[in-house]
């Protein structure tokens, strides 16, 4: 078949038969990917939403009317009136602006300064931007051998005594939080460059033509062409630093040495208190804030496109 | 474009280079921090404030390969038995006073992770190159939305997932297997790879491919022998992503792999205790698991951008 596209009669129902089971190749080739991802992922996202209006332990048997029991929203609403879930909503809102504020700063910063074409420009931009692509979890590992009161290099490189960075309630926020901002500066920083580097050249002899100042080539040209990139840097950070929960496992674990973060209580009321469908209605607390998060900066992305 | 520079901008121009290389310096000390303590003699470990200039050994490599006893208080090995043992031998009798039982536990996490990542990696870029290219060429109604809802399943906290994920594994069985991390990965994975596949596949010209059609070769036939061949690049960029994302992965290999699956990540952090606080060999076990992800991020370089934003930034 399709051999011979040179017969004329017939011609067209051909085309019509090939365009057919091209259309239906096409769903062939999307069909894996969509069924991975609706059992593995809708699926359980359906079965949690369920649970989180029920009154159901992991551990327990399943019996049904029992374990789960319908409840209704009142999961929700223990959330929302627990003083002790607050604490981790103002927390975990804390961790954000900390290190989102300090990557955004130091990230252009430093975009800025690689903007200076110089040789090794390369090498460098490859070795800063090593620690984005490591393990959470292992950067959480490393920074705790670093931060060791003991022996670690961290006080003694600083001239700080031996300050207890990890098992100290009013300081391991700001150690995870210095170790965040450690990992993901580099994000921020690569997506700059690549905003920096996209500003026509045009503009910048324009204003030298013109002989306007730095502060003013800055302010009027660099930041609002990088603007949108930067709001995407945000978004992404902001996201992924609501979520936290790799990086203080690393350091703190999740024990009595950790601070109250919502992604380390989720993780503690489901599968040590064993509370499953009150985690549940957390994680879609969680799920809520993000999306609304995620809009509302995308609303934001879009007005900096235009 | 030779500029004529002042020296004044000479001077300035210095000034910034010098600056960056100091700021690299800092920035990559925690790093050189743990490959310094990797090679630190044993002896010296524990010293505060830390010793910075010694003579490397691998010892501690050799303590996180192995497993190791206590030799019994009192025996004191003879210089003829020292002399016959296996160099690594020696390395730790001379530290610890210990003797190699067997393999230590680091080299079958080494080998789960290697399975897991490797199985998911090409799962995905199967499927993921046939639905970026499906995306990509198709045009079917509300492919768009599709696409977008494909994005969605990435942006979730893996917390909220893992719970779900968490009881469907253990009603099937697949809590500790290769086979359920392997298939929780390329969820994880597919999402971004049909993204990023779908820019590159975008960028390959499309008349090859209508003149291929025209000349009678099939849909498929044009997938394998045109696109495939031009979208070489893609998919190994797209392909070491996936590696490196499902390499670092942790929430999930933590909560649905205990022994026999265990990867590295969720494994290494829980070796303090079990080392008896032997930081040399921590540290030796973080930069080994550390080591290809630090590779392919210098082979990757070029792609980072692109791939870091989901083909959202196309350098």
């Amino acid at each position: 078949m399709g051999k011979n596209v040179n017969e004329t009669p017939g011609m067209e129902l051909e085309a019509h038969y090939r365009h057919m089971r091209d259309k239906t190749l096409m769903r062939v080739f999307i069909l894996p990917t969509l069924v991975l991802l609706i059992a593995i992922n809708v699926f359980p996202l359906i079965w949690s939403l369920f649970l989180s209006f029920t009154n159901y332990s992991a551990k327990m048997v399943n019996v049904w009317g029992k374990n789960p029991e319908w409840i209704g929203s009142g999961n929700f609403a223990r959330i929302l009136t627990d003083p002790e879930m607050w604490e981790k909503f103002i927390t975990t809102a804390k961790y954000v602006v900390m290190t989102v504020a300090g990557e955004m700063i130091l990230g252009f910063g430093l975009a800025l300064l690689l903007q200076l074409d110089f040789k090794g420009r390369g090498l460098i931009t490859t070795l800063l931007v090593l620690p984005m692509t490591m393990s959470p979890v292992i950067v959480g590992l490393m920074w705790k051998l670093f931060y060791d009161p003991n022996w670690g290099m961290f006080n003694f490189l600083l001239g700080l005594g031996r300050i207890d960075w990890i098992s100290d309630p009013n300081r391991n926020l700001y150690s995870i939080v210095i170790a965040d901002i450690w990992m993901w500066t580099p994000f921020v920083m690569l997506l700059s460059l690549a905003g920096l580097g996209a500003v026509p050249k045009y503009l910048y002899e324009a204003a030298e033509i013109d002989r306007a100042s730095w502060w003013f080539k800055f302010t009027r040209i660099t930041l609002p062409m990088v603007s949108p990139i930067l709001m995407l840097a945000l978004i992404f950070r902001i996201i992924e630093a609501f979520k936290i929960f790799d990086l203080p496992m690393g350091i703190t674990g999740r024990g009595a040495m950790a601070p109250p973060l919502l992604a380390m209580h989720l993780y503690n009321v489901s599968f040590v208190t064993w509370n499953t469908s009150y985690g549940s209605a957390i994680g879609y607390i969680m799920l809520i804030m993000v999306l609304a998060i995620t809009l509302v900066l995308v609303k934001y992305l879009n007005k900096a496109k235009q | 474009m030779a500029k004529i520079m002042n020296t004044k901008q000479r001077i300035l121009r210095a000034v910034v280079i010098f600056l960056i290389c100091v700021i690299t310096i800092i920035y990559l000390i925690p790093l050189l921090f743990v490959i310094h303590t990797s090679v630190k003699p044993w002896e010296f470990i524990k010293d505060y404030p830390p010793k910075i200039l010694f003579k490397p050994t691998i010892a501690s490599y050799v303590r996180i390969f192995t497993a190791r006893t206590p030799l019994p208080p009192g025996v004191e090995l003879s210089e003829k038995e020292i002399e016959d043992m296996k160099w690594y031998e020696r390395l730790v009798y001379r530290d610890t006073n210990e003797e190699i039982v067997r393999q230590g536990d680091l080299p079958r996490r080494y080998l789960n992770s290697i399975i897991i990542v490797i199985g998911s990696t090409v799962i995905t870029i199967v499927i993921g190159t046939l639905a970026a290219y499906g995306f990509s060429r198709g045009k079917m109604r509300g492919k768009d939305d599709w696409l977008f809802f494909i994005l969605t399943t990435r942006m979730l906290p893996p917390v909220v997932v893992v719970i779900p994920v968490f009881l469907m594994f253990r009603s099937l069985s697949l809590t500790d297997t290769h086979i359920g991390l392997i298939l929780l990965y390329t969820v994880f994975n597919v999402s971004f790879a049909v993204w990023v596949m779908k820019g590159f596949i975008d960028e390959i010209p499309i008349e090859y491919e209508e003149a291929a059609l025209v000349d009678g070769y099939t849909r498929f036939q044009v997938f394998m022998k045109i696109v495939i061949p031009q979208a070489t690049t893609g998919i190994a960029a797209t392909a070491v992503f996936c590696f490196i994302f499902a390499w670092n992965e942790y929430a999930f290999a933590f909560l649905l792999s205990r022994k026999y699956a265990q990867t590295v990540p969720a494994w290494l952090p829980y070796q303090m205790g079990v080392l008896g606080y032997d930081w040399g060999a921590a540290a030796a076990g973080t930069f080994v698991f550390l080591l290809p992800a630090m590779i392919f991020t210098i082979i990757l370089r070029k792609h980072l951008v692109r791939g870091i934003t989901f083909g959202a930034i196309r350098k």
